[in-house]
């Protein structure tokens, strides 16, 4: 039913039909399982590695999406989301089954490297282990955790004892190592510039940084299972809000009203995806100067004016985003089929409101670049620091602002349309710097070419015929999708590609419900581009990546 | 201690008494004087308990630790910035460190690996130390309550003063918690309104399974800090 997705584009390159795919990997390939997105072949947990290489090598799916694990009755699986950064409408997905007495499958970092911490969470959630894992820990949850809270044998009434030991705070007498002349130290998780509760273990030499070990898990609020208890209609809705809080929340709402609707076959009315599309854009501007704004306060540690200006203008947005969906920060706006209500009456004012907002914009964003890319000493700190070359961001599945400040021309809302974007006049910014400065660079383009999105929409929407303003599709009550039908939909958030897998099981709850968070993928590359360089570049470099701790451990 | 001041010394200006000179600074000092100082005629001293005194202080004075968690710190930063402006309170300035701090808000959902760390923070800040705890996770654990990693509440590790409900609370509401704390602090009723135990004095209270009896060995009562159960903590 999915192959129609892989006919090729015109124009671009040679592209592999699904046949195609499948000759290639006839040798491994022991079944079908396909889902509503993407083909899906079934391989033996021991071809992993080989079928990755073919797929990635032959066929050029260079971006490992997301890794989904799952446990069924009597299997558990492991799913391998493959897209292609030139093409993300090419879509593979890879599926390994292992039994459950030993559930035991090939670890894909070799391939990519971006599986490493994805396996790590499937291990730490679901419980399926993998080969040749290079570092087999959990990874959200403390290591002294008992079982797989996401395995269908889980006890969620056991008790869980989290000691002082297991967490301790390194504060030992001496952090020397004598051996290799180094130092532990502890950035975080309570730290002003790790942006949440974010703990980097660095090992220093001398002042420079030797291995940054980032250990996640301090927010990981169980955001999966909260959604896998939630039914489709309403009551998943609130929860993406709370994922990349950072003002994100309609695009977070997008990515699973998206998947939830291609689940459901749900048509979205086109006057709704204009109000979704300007919200949309209107949060990430929200998101990109509050990046902004810590960033500042990371680079220069300045609390004072450029801080404070950005939050000045992040009021102004919040205040229209209130005017629209009746909240500050947790819009809980979209609803499967449309948005919940209709722009806020009078819709003059709201008009004139919005359009005062942009008209403010492009002088705010000359100040700021007076403040910050103009000014000496944040360029001495950003300008080539903090490298990601292309290639290492790719094997990382590096999305986002940061992989477009790497020359990687991928946004979603151009190569994979949904909502207005098509419609609509704007540019994708990419920046060839590969280094903080050009992330920072890329984030402040981006908020000026948001602008020209919400101006569009809002020409279109002063323009509506009232009788044709129609919010919502006619959704059903109660969502029942297919048993078994599998999904895997993303979206451009603020902060990168945000997927959502959904598998039904015939009920009105989703079986499994994955986040791919774009914030997660991003902070696996922080090693690439700290290590070798002074403890102030990896505050810049981290800043940089605008990592929202909410996403990351979901 | 404005109740304290005697504002029944007559205007400064309308007969100056024979000692306004000697209350005056002169030179370079002038600059100390001001109309409170003439306002307190030839008595420039205030009566009152210290205790209130010191409370008087304490509540005007918060530092602030500044500490992010999760959503609710976002609305924690509106709070100190432009237009809500929570420095206007005298409790504005953010400290990056718990040892300058006097007063930690809490910011978001708690969950077991952060637990220990707060408690933590909390032990490494001076007393006297308050806590507002912000938004419905730090209540009950909120529109997470239900998650198997999630810790109902931070009354379960920490005693806190004040409550302020909302997911996320605006910075109005943030703002009148705070405001709330320091005018109970200045009136010396800082008592507070919940304490739970949030040292695990033993396993006794829980059920002996298996589990619980090898968990119980495994680990030095000493040691630990905090204890997460799910059907004690709902």
């Amino acid at each position: 039913m999915s192959s129609e997705k892989l006919q090729p584009d015109s124009g671009s390159a040679p592209v592999q039909t699904t046949e195609e795919i499948a000759d290639l990997l006839s040798e491994h390939v022991i079944e079908r399982d396909d889902h509503l997105n993407a083909p899906g072949f079934v391989v033996r947990p021991d071809e992993v590695v080989a079928t990755l290489e073919k797929l990635r090598n032959e066929a050029g799916f260079d971006h490992l999406s997301n890794v989904t694990a799952q446990e069924y009755d009597d299997r558990y699986e492991t799913i391998y989301h493959l897209k292609k950064y030139d093409d993300p409408t090419q879509e593979v997905s890879v599926v390994v089954p292992t039994t459950p007495d030993n559930p035991t499958s090939e670890s894909a970092n070799a391939v990519y490297r971006t599986a490493d911490w994805h396996e790590r969470e499937a291990y730490d959630l679901i419980g399926i282990e993998y080969e040749d894992h290079p570092d087999p820990r959990r990874i959200l949850l403390p290591e002294t955790w008992q079982g797989h809270p996401m395995s269908k044998d889980y006890n969620q009434e056991q008790p869980q004892v989290v000691s002082f030991a297991a967490h301790e705070n390194p504060v030992a007498e001496d952090f020397h190592d004598e051996e290799s002349d180094t130092m532990l130290l502890n950035i975080g998780p309570n730290h002003p510039a790790t942006h949440g509760v974010l703990h980097l273990k660095t090992v220093l030499d001398g002042e420079q940084v030797a291995d940054v070990d980032p250990d996640i898990g301090y927010l990981h609020r169980c955001e999966e299972q909260m959604a896998q208890q939630g039914t489709y209609r309403h009551q998943i809705m609130p929860y993406p809000d709370r994922w990349d809080y950072a003002s994100s929340g309609l695009l977070n709402e997008w990515s699973y009203a998206r998947a939830a609707e291609d689940l459901n076959d749900i048509e979205v009315p086109e006057y709704a995806q204009i109000i979704r599309t300007m919200g949309a854009e209107l949060c990430r501007i929200a998101s990109h100067l509050l990046a902004l704004g810590t960033y500042a306060l990371d680079v220069y540690g300045d609390f004072t004016a450029i801080f404070m200006y950005a939050m000045r203008d992040r009021e102004k947005i919040l205040n229209i985003l209130e005017d629209l969906t009746g909240q500050r920060l947790m819009f809980n706006y979209f609803r499967l089929g449309g948005v919940v209500w209709d722009l806020p009456e009078p819709r003059e004012e709201f008009f004139e409101k919005t359009r005062d907002l942009l008209n403010d914009i492009p002088e705010s964003l000359e100040e700021y670049h007076d403040l910050v890319t103009g000014n000496e000493i944040l360029q001495v700190r950003t300008i080539d620091t903090g490298v990601l070359d292309p290639e290492t961001a790719k094997n990382y599945g590096v999305t986002g602002p940061v992989a477009r400040g790497s020359g990687i021309d991928y946004d979603l809302r151009r190569d994979d349309p949904y909502g207005y974007y098509d419609e609509l006049d704007w540019e994708v910014v990419t920046e060839d710097g590969c280094d903080n400065f050009s992330r920072l660079l890329v984030r402040m383009r981006e908020v000026e070419e948001s602008a020209k999105i919400i101006s569009q929409c809002v020409d279109l929407l002063e323009d509506w015929p009232e009788d044709e303003r129609n919010i919502q599709a006619n959704v059903p009550r109660t969502l029942k999708p297919e048993e078994d039908a599998e999904i895997y939909r993303a979206v451009e958030g603020a902060k990168g590609e945000l997927g959502i897998y959904i598998r039904s099981d015939g009920t009105d709850k989703p079986g499994r419900f994955k986040i791919r968070s774009p914030c997660f993928s991003n902070l696996q590359a922080l090693p690439e581009m700290a290590e070798g360089g002074t403890v102030p570049d990896l505050i810049a470099s981290l800043g940089s990546l605008d990592v929202i701790m909410g996403e990351v451990d979901r | 201690m404005s109740k304290n001041t005697p504002p029944n010394s007559p205007r400064a200006t309308a007969g100056r008494s024979d000692t306004w000179e000697d209350r005056r600074s002169t030179g370079q000092d002038a600059r100390f004087n001001s109309k409170l100082t003439e306002m307190f005629g030839s008595t420039p001293f205030i009566l009152t308990k210290f205790n209130k005194f010191m409370n008087w202080v304490r509540g005007s004075s918060m530092f602030l630790f500044q500490f992010g968690i999760a959503c609710c710190s976002i609305e924690m930063m509106h709070t100190f910035a432009t237009k809500h402006d929570l420095d206007r309170f005298g409790s504005g300035v953010p400290r990056a460190s718990p040892r300058q701090a006097d007063l930690m808000v809490i910011p978001g959902t708690i969950v077991s690996k952060l637990g220990p760390r707060l408690k933590r923070l909390y032990d490494q800040m001076p007393e006297p130390k308050f806590v507002v705890s912000m938004g419905s996770c730090t209540i009950s654990g909120g529109p997470f309550q239900e998650g198997y990693n999630v810790i109902k509440g931070a009354e379960q590790i920490l005693p806190v003063d004040i409550h302020v409900p909302g997911c996320p609370p605006r910075p109005e509401a943030l703002l009148y918690g705070i405001v709330k704390l320091q005018e109970r602090i200045a009136n010396g009723e800082s008592t507070r309104v919940t304490v739970k135990p949030y040292e695990l004095e033993q396993f006794s209270d829980l059920e002996r399974d298996e589990l619980v009896d090898s968990l119980a060995d495994q680990i030095d009562q000493d040691d630990l800090v905090m204890r997460y159960d799910w059907t004690e903590s709902q």
